[in-house]
């Protein structure tokens, strides 16, 4: 597999989709291509990075005007 | 993704047969998780507070319509991207903002550029704040056919084949722009997070 061949499967990879012979021969990339290891790791941590962010409370001034959007509709049905 | 409420089935029956606690309950679960979805694909605090308050509006009036065979949370995110979508193009005036907008097919544009070691926890390195500053700006910084699918494949961690299922489009066209969507934020937040 040559660079290009990495970057096109890095999704099914990443995800754990790979076929295992086609994996198996991803990594045997990985072992001697330094550039192909470092944009694989560092695109798992991105997907880390953001599916780590856990969501904010809602600013209470927006949870405030939601609950009496609702209030209003739930008032007039 | 929120935790799926245990008595869902019953908490939206309930809404559905004019229970305003149930429908609150259902509210109170997931309306974080809309707010956050609404603000990354909007990019911006107001239209995010008129997309949770429409969606969930809207999910309420068309509560008869909810068919049970997908999570109550699925059909109202599906609310909500529809209602960020409109925005957006609201908002971009005569930049049309479409999800079918042409992916290149140049695998050559594909090849990253920046090549550099980021280190075991890169992310440390700056305090929650930033760090979500930081995030923020590099997705607001993608086109919406690219934003949209990482949002809600890798931030709010549908599927493959639920966010192709959500945008209506095919598991290729996912797949493919996810890769782009990908490989663009690692470019971006590289200046952050690399070594030294």
């Amino acid at each position: 597999m040559k660079c290009k061949g990495v970057i096109r499967q890095l999704c099914d990879y990443l995800d754990g989709e790979l076929d295992p012979a086609l994996a198996e021969e991803l990594e045997k990339h990985l072992e001697h291509c330094e550039d192909c290891h470092l944009v694989v790791d560092t695109t798992r941590k991105t997907i880390e990075i953001y599916c780590n962010t856990e969501p904010l409370p809602l600013p209470a001034d927006v949870r405030g005007r939601l609950e009496r959007a609702l209030a209003d509709r739930l008032r007039e049905s | 993704m929120p935790t799926h409420l245990e008595n869902e089935t019953t908490l939206v029956a309930e809404a559905r047969a004019g229970s305003a606690e149930a429908f609150t309950a259902l509210v109170n679960q997931y309306d974080r998780h809309i707010y956050r979805l609404a603000f990354n694909i909007t990019g911006n605090r107001e239209d995010a507070e008129d997309v949770l308050q429409e969606a969930f509006l809207k999910a309420y009036s068309n509560l008869g319509q909810f068919q049970g065979d997908s999570r109550f949370y699925t059909w109202l995110v599906r609310i909500a991207v529809n209602e960020a979508l409109m925005k957006l193009r609201k908002r971009r005036g005569d930049r049309s903002v479409s999800l079918d907008d042409p992916v290149e097919t140049d695998d050559n544009q594909l090849l990253p550029r920046e090549i550099e070691d980021w280190g075991p926890s890169p992310e440390d390195r700056y305090s929650q704040a930033e760090l979500r500053e930081i995030l923020f700006v590099a997705i607001d910084g993608l086109e919406p056919h690219f934003r949209t699918v990482f949002v809600l494949r890798d931030v709010e961690q549908f599927s493959t084949e639920e966010t192709a299922e959500l945008l209506a489009l095919s598991v290729p066209a996912v797949k493919s722009r996810l890769l782009r969507a990908r490989l663009r934020l690692r470019q971006r937040l590289n200046k952050y997070f690399k070594r030294g």
